[in-house]
């Protein structure tokens, strides 16, 4: 696997933050992985354990485990919207509904657990995701680290426009 | 996604979240300093880790994560001069729902949380701590390196800070999404770089045994902010405010069905769930009637309008007063909370009117304890599922006559059975809502007999 030094730099440097045991690392590290190449590979997972001097199955149960790590590729823009009790108070569930039909993504089935859904032009994916904390402001969700409160069903195509 | 200039209510007490909001603030050091930041830290290198300890003993500050576990006696369990190192790690894994308070304070006043932090490494003799942020921050953890990194420019972390002879280091660490996270011993397993499971008790604190097999603190950012406060104040003047085993101000953050949700800040005990509802947060939608408050984010018990609390309180003369009230005469504060049947937990209130089905609210938050169950315990890992699919069959029409028993039938055959307290924090829902709101539930089931090929 090819690591750009850049990439491998920063490794290095989030590996300082942990003296006592560089297995601590292994969730940064993770996060600089999916940053750089948009998902976990089974590449990365070895790297992280040779780097970390860990058994592959170490890291692997981490990926597994944390919902936000990915073993497949997110849409070009990934769509995270908040399925709990405030938001869907407010219309969290329809606020998923409204960016499937505007972004082209076609949905099986609704509540949580549902495979990752993606556009069939491959530009944007969706999840439901738990409690995203700012609950008095719901409904809220995330596209890539930008976050939104407050959404209306209405400025769904405007804040998709955005994210081309 | 208008966003909105949220002014504080004349009736709040504004500590911690003093710089919320306010006009001209910004959230990098300068601004900081223009305001006297970091005199306290200055303060507390003057005296020694031990008064420190016994300020934050005597201001009474109970933890605000979730649990209220008081602060100084949770430091007190650090023997001084052990031969292990100390750790400490603030928990900004902010998760539990109806809970957003933690998410103002890194975004908009990160050097308060380094100030608290710095001071509270220094009383317990931490020389490394991690701020475990949650995942879903991303910009919270980019705030938060850029503090750390200017207050390291500034000496105020690194090698004998302020010439104190004291060293520390704070490191940012983030999480990936698992609420089980929150759970310190959990978040301690996830620091050490595995599966977040929780670890059995005893040693009931990891201030015994934590990070590394080490001594450490883990404490929520809310309450190491206080420490901050109560330097400066001294933890006598501080323990004024509230009232006693309740003292300090809370920050309360209240959504659902109200006119005004937002986050606030009162003086502990100083404001009834009444008062908060139709004074504060401007009253319900016009035309509907109060029906339930989940008091301390999801995992609290609910309360039901239709009930009478007899709560018990002591008096200055040292009695115990037996009163009755309704819910919304219920002062939000620790103890009174728990003699009403449930908790103040973290600060997150849920505002529930008639307009709402009980039965689909808890689908809800079963769905969101389904799938944040770690998995390590049977009861747990299971019993949360089996909730969630027989709600879900209550919501989608399929009950059976004998759900509503069997569904709380469940929920007590987990709390108590498990490692950590998701046990309780899933089952507490379940319990009562179905104590609370029984009719709802049975009509809701009242279609089918079991073994109507409903599985």
């Amino acid at each position: 696997m090819e690591i750009p030094a850049e990439l491998e730099s920063q490794i290095d440097e989030v590996i300082t933050h942990y003296p006592v045991s560089k297995r601590s690392a292994s969730l940064p590290l993770l996060h600089l992985f999916q940053e750089y190449f948009g998902r976990i590979e089974d590449e990365a997972i070895e790297w992280v354990a040779r780097k970390l001097e860990l058994e592959p199955i170490n890291v692997l149960e981490l990926v597994t485990f944390y919902p936000m790590f990915r073993r497949e590729p997110l849409g070009k823009h990934h769509i995270r919207v908040c399925r709990t009790l405030s938001c869907a108070m407010a219309g969290g569930y329809q606020l998923l509904d409204t960016f499937c039909k505007h972004a082209n993504i076609v949905r099986e089935q609704s509540g949580h657990g549902d495979h990752l859904l993606k556009s069939t032009d491959g530009k944007y994916s969706i999840e439901f995701v738990e409690c995203l904390a700012s609950c008095g402001f719901g409904p809220v969700c995330m596209i890539d680290d930008d976050f939104f409160e407050a959404v209306a069903q209405e400025e769904v195509p405007q804040l998709l426009e955005k994210y081309q | 996604m208008a966003s909105t200039v949220r002014t504080p209510h004349p009736r709040e007490k504004r500590i911690i979240f003093r710089n919320i909001d306010r006009p001209g603030w910004t959230n990098d050091i300068d601004c900081y300093f223009r305001d006297g930041g970091y005199a306290e830290l200055k303060k507390a290198f003057t005296m020694k880790p031990e008064q420190i300890v016994n300020e934050v003993k005597a201001s009474g500050l109970r933890g605000r994560g979730g649990a209220g576990f008081p602060c100084g006696v949770k430091w007190g369990f650090i023997k001084p001069g052990g031969p292990k190192p100390v750790y400490l790690i603030c928990n900004a894994d902010e998760s539990e729902p109806g809970t957003f308070k933690d998410r103002y304070i890194i975004h908009q006043d990160p050097h308060q949380l380094l100030e608290g932090t710095v001071i509270s490494c220094y009383a317990v003799n931490a020389r490394l701590a991690y701020i475990y942020i949650r995942g879903e921050f991303p910009l919270g953890a980019k705030i938060l390196e850029r503090a750390l990194a200017e207050a390291r420019q500034h000496g105020f972390l690194g090698k004998n800070i302020l010439g104190s002879g004291f060293d520390c280091e704070i490191y940012v660490h983030r999480g990936a999404g698992a609420y089980i996270c929150g759970e310190e011993t959990g978040l301690i397993e996830s620091m050490e770089g595995k599966r977040p499971y929780p670890r059995i008790k005893p040693p009931y604190f990891p201030a015994v045994l934590g990070l590394y097999m080490c001594p450490t603190i883990v404490n929520n950012v809310e309450t190491l902010c206080n420490v901050k406060h109560i330097v400066r104040m001294g933890g006598a003047e501080y323990a004024k405010m509230g009232k006693p085993n309740n003292t300090g101000t809370r920050l309360l953050c209240v959504s659902g069905d109200v006119q005004k949700p937002g986050y606030y800040e009162f003086e502990v005990g100083g404001i009834t769930l009444g008062e908060l509802i139709y004074d504060i947060c401007g009253g319900l939608r016009p035309g509907r009637k109060l029906r339930a408050v989940i008091p301390g984010g999801s995992s609290a018990k609910v309360l039901s309008v239709a009930d009478r609390y007899k709560i018990k309180s002591r008096q200055p003369d040292g009695s115990m007063l037996e009163k009755e009230m309704g819910l919304e005469e219920v002062p939000i504060d620790f103890d009174t909370l728990a003699a009403a049947g449930s908790m103040a937990g973290s600060g997150g209130i849920i505002v529930m009117d008639d307009s709402r089905d009980m039965v689909w609210a808890l689908n809800n938050i079963n769905e969101f304890y389904a799938h944040e169950s770690c998995g390590q315990c049977t009861p747990c890992r299971e019993g949360s599922l089996w909730m969630k699919k027989i709600t879900e069959r209550m919501v989608h029409g399929g009950g059976t006559k004998q759900d509503t028993d069997t569904l709380k039938s469940v929920a007590d055959n987990i709390a108590g059975r498990t490692i950590c307290a998701f046990g309780e924090a899933c089952a507490w829902p379940t319990q009562s809502f179905v104590a609370k709101f029984r009719d709802d539930f049975v009509a809701k089931s009242a279609g089918k007999e079991n073994g109507s090929g409903l599985r």
